[in-house]
């Protein structure tokens, strides 16, 4: 039902493309997939969600984890391709002005770059 | 699907007896374990009850949201992730609305601590009450029940 997968951009960048729900049942295989990533000290993660239809809180935790990971070496972690209905859990939990969120990845890769 | 008045469909307390199979108009009883890889069938169970009460698609999706939070909350608070024990949901279908009661016999929640967290404090967890709380009309939790608890939620038709 989930599908997480990961691709190098550069070298210091990686983007984890989800695909499906992502829900208490989910959540823990992408929290793992993030986890060793910020383990690695990746400086860059992107976080595909354009396949993303549905997320719930432990989906926005398991964001919320990997952000604090990544903000303890200096990294990122970028959102881009929120559906209406994802965006709007991070906007009801404030966290829209937390994550730096991009509409594609073509814009989030522009905005690393600079 | 007609449905009855609100006024009809009194909030009966929800110790229902599921031995008894008790179908009623306008009401669907769903009988799942607490396990998480069943969540999607709540779901997609209220995504097409919601679209009964004449709810838009952004409306159903908050209110799936909003149900799915409370049955997780269920999961990792009332039964301490045991995935074996029972959740029962009830959706009543109101006359300008749905009525959802989600019956636990775990841990009976402690009603001082169910609160919205601070928004300002930037944390994983603790999202799933105020997550609740935002997308429904109303959020009632009952722990005087012999064992378990209820939590009855209701949205309303704006239109």
């Amino acid at each position: 039902m989930l599908d997480v997968s990961t691709r190098n951009i550069d070298k210091k960048g990686v983007v984890i493309a989800i695909a499906g729900d992502v829900d208490l049942y989910s959540s823990p295989e992408v929290r793992k997939v993030i986890i060793d990533l910020t383990n690695k000290k990746t400086k860059n993660i992107l976080v595909d969600l354009s396949r993303v239809s549905y997320m719930d809180s432990s989906g926005v935790a398991t964001l919320v984890e990997g952000l604090q990971q990544v903000g303890k070496y200096g990294g990122k972690l970028i959102l881009f391709g929120l559906e209406a209905s994802v965006k709007e859990v991070f906007e009801l939990s404030r966290l829209d002005k937390v994550f730096e969120i991009y509409p594609d990845e073509k814009t989030a890769l522009d905005h690393l770059k600079k | 699907m007609q449905m009855d008045s609100s006024k009809k469909q009194s909030r009966e307390s929800v110790a229902w007896d599921w031995q008894t199979p008790d179908p009623r108009p306008n009401q669907v009883d769903l009988a799942i374990p607490s396990d998480p890889r069943l969540l999607r069938i709540v779901r997609l169970t209220i995504m097409h009850l919601t679209e009964l009460a004449g709810f838009v698609e952004e409306e159903r999706k908050s209110v799936a949201l909003a149900v799915d939070e409370a049955c997780s909350n269920i999961i990792k608070h009332a039964y301490h992730g045991a995935t074996d024990r029972p959740i029962l949901i009830r959706f009543q279908l109101l006359d300008r609305g749905l009525r959802v009661l989600l019956r636990d016999y775990g841990r009976k929640a402690d009603l001082s601590k169910i609160k919205s967290r601070e928004l300002d404090d930037i944390r994983p967890g603790g999202l799933g009450v105020h997550l609740i709380r935002s997308v429904m009309d109303v959020v009632e939790y009952d722990n005087s029940l012999e064992d378990g608890n209820l939590l009855t939620l209701e949205k309303y038709l704006r239109r």
